[in-house]
């Protein structure tokens, strides 16, 4: 109900759980969040940024993710001008365009949400890309816009799409509007399914709130990386609110799979491969 | 009355809503005067006509600067009319239907058909309970998972039975906890979003209490959406938003004004249709009075709607929520 709207910088556990403590710049050497050894920062870089002792999936960037799931060359970036604009004056501890100025300064992206189209290993898709890092990864107007019209030109254009995401949930900053989001990327999603379009959402660490409840958890195949959190309200909350400790490994994609929340597990080096075989099933490559 | 309502009133005044501590004190001033004109048969006449038009004033002068966190409280008041008031005295008969299908009945969720001015709706309503008892089996009104598909469920016999689709929102939002979550409560409540775009009847969605989050918006799909004057509709409760942006709960009014969460705010921003003015005072003060006037809106909002055709009703329903509360852009034109 509540924590579903966490930032990570306002969140030391969502900072944790997104490894964005350990990731701080400049260190040669990082400690994974999850096996707590140090890991020298280039291997973890080289190898998709997944733990080479324990396996662990750190979050990835939003470039990152679309470099290493496009045929290279082939992503065309969509909507990139897009900025958020502050409809409701919102201050807290600093206002929030200063928020959205040193997200867009550190990131060298208007918003939290990268959109394109390109190919994976020849088949044409339109991508959706959350990144964390920027502002948690949340759903204000223009991310909502951005995943809407991914679903419009996936429609126009009868290509698959594909969201991956990795977020706090909606944008408080933005109040009901971002609430909005929700019902608009559903809305969206719901004409593209109604007219024979294809669907896949990728949840990575973390995605929770009004993410989760919205188009991540409704496109036509829902698939988890491993050990990625994945949730409506967020651990801290409902163990506050429950005032007891949570089920090991509670709320991780290999629980969602056992309860049948999800369709498949996909291991970040295996990703690019199982997207195109799921493709290969609805389309036939360019 | 004074008497009985007493412990209630004290509980009241110290929940965030000493706004309300002078009316409450003419009230209790003119009910002692009634009971002594009485015993005393001395005449008070005057005096009480001029202790009401005080109380008029006061009630005026409190409820037109009201802060957006005092109108949380109201929206929050004990004594405000639910889900189960507006069943009892708006609808002329109600037929429960408990079942969701799939795991248990959720109290916090109710659906039913009911009859409106001698017309069949389907309805689906938060509940939050009156009594402390039946407060905690509706978990104050948080939804589990079972709840929103218990309420799709029945949309969807609406659906087919062409009924009108009447919401009332109450929550403070979906229950946190491990069996919501085991049991999918993100996808649950993505799922009613996703799949009231293509329900085939007309759907009103009013706020009629708090309007919290996620947990709302899983009914909150409707052709219209209505919001009571001292209502509210937010993305997160002020407490929690306080807690993560203020790293302090202390600062739940900061957050109230903060996120334009008050029914004039949601009109102007554009995130719902129309506001329905309350009875002065709020609808605590005068319960049938509200709930008169949300039976007209809704009678009036059937007879709207019935004039779609279903293609009409669905491409309206689209572009309402597509282009909602749009400021990056304008809507492209029809």
């Amino acid at each position: 109900m509540t924590a579903n709207e966490r930032k990570p910088e306002d969140d030391p556990e969502l900072s944790r759980l997104a490894g964005k403590k350990r990731e701080m710049p400049g260190g040669l050497w990082l400690k994974c969040e999850s096996c707590r050894q140090m890991i020298f920062r280039k291997e973890l870089e080289s190898r998709q940024r997944v733990c080479p002792n324990c396996g662990f999936h750190f979050t990835l960037p939003g470039r990152e993710r679309v470099e290493i799931t496009m045929d290279p060359g082939t992503f065309e970036e969509l909507f990139a001008d897009l900025s958020p604009v502050d409809r409701l004056k919102f201050v807290d501890q600093l206002p929030y365009p200063e928020k959205i100025h040193s997200a867009q300064r550190k990131s060298g992206q208007a918003e939290a949400v990268i959109a394109g189209t390109g190919t994976v290993k020849g088949h044409p898709v339109v991508l959706g890309v959350l990144d964390f890092s920027f502002l948690g990864g949340s759903m204000g107007e223009v991310v909502g816009e951005k995943v809407a019209r991914c679903c419009e030109v996936a429609l126009e254009t009868k290509r698959p799409v594909i969201f991956f995401t990795s977020s706090g949930g909606a944008r408080m900053h933005e109040g009901a509007v971002s609430l909005m989001q929700m019902a608009k990327t559903c809305g969206a999603l719901s004409r593209l399914q109604r007219n024979g379009g294809f669907s896949i959402s990728v949840m990575t660490n973390p995605t929770t709130g009004g993410v989760t409840a919205s188009f991540a958890s409704t496109c036509d195949v829902l698939i988890a990386e491993p050990g990625a959190l994945i949730g409506f309200a967020g651990p801290r909350v409902i163990s506050t609110t429950l005032k007891q400790d949570l089920p090991k490994g509670f709320q991780r994609a290999e629980f969602l799979l056992e309860k049948g929340q999800i369709d498949a597990i996909v291991p970040r080096d295996r990703m690019r491969d199982d997207l195109a075989r799921l493709l290969s099933f609805v389309q036939k490559p360019a | 009355m004074v008497d009985e309502s007493r412990p209630r009133r004290v509980e009241a005044l110290n929940s965030g809503l000493a706004f309300e501590r002078p009316i409450l004190e003419l009230e209790q001033k003119i009910a002692e005067l009634e009971k002594l004109a009485a015993s005393t048969r001395l005449d008070l006449n005057g005096e009480i006509k001029l202790l009401r038009e005080r109380l008029k004033r006061t009630i005026e002068e409190t409820y037109r600067h009201l802060t957006p966190w005092e109108r949380v409280n109201v929206a929050r008041h004990a004594d405000r009319p639910i889900t189960q008031d507006y069943i009892e005295q708006m609808l002329d008969d109600f037929f429960e239907l408990h079942g969701d299908g799939y795991f248990g009945d959720d109290r916090a969720m109710v659906t039913g058909m009911g009859k409106i001015g001698g017309r069949s709706v389907m309805l689906v309503a938060h509940r939050k309970g009156k009594t402390t008892k039946e407060r905690l089996a509706c978990n104050f009104g948080c939804a589990h998972p079972e709840g929103y598909r218990k309420a799709l469920r029945k949309m969807k016999l609406a659906e087919r039975l062409r009924l009108p689709i009447v919401a009332l929102i109450n929550t403070p939002g979906a229950y946190p906890g491990i069996g919501a979550e085991e049991r999918g409560q993100a996808r649950a409540i993505a799922e009613n979003i996703l799949e009231m775009f293509g329900l085939a009847t007309p759907i009103l969605s009013i706020v009629i209490g708090e309007g919290g989050s996620g947990g709302a918006l899983g009914i909150g799909v409707g052709d219209k959406v209505a919001i009571l004057q001292h209502a509210y509709y937010s993305v997160i409760s002020p407490e929690a938003c306080s807690a993560i942006l203020w790293r302090n709960g202390e600062r739940a009014p900061d957050a109230a004004r903060a996120l334009r969460l008050t029914s004039d705010d949601l009109l102007a921003l554009g995130v719902v249709d129309e506001v329905i003015p309350e009875p002065l005072g709020g609808a605590h003060r005068d319960p049938p009075a509200m709930i008169a006037a949300v039976k007209q809106r809704v009678l009036a909002w059937l007879d709207e709607l019935s004039a779609f055709s279903t293609t009409e009703l669905l491409d309206r329903r689209y572009r309402k929520f597509r282009y909602i509360a749009q400021g990056v852009l304008a809507p492209p034109p029809l």
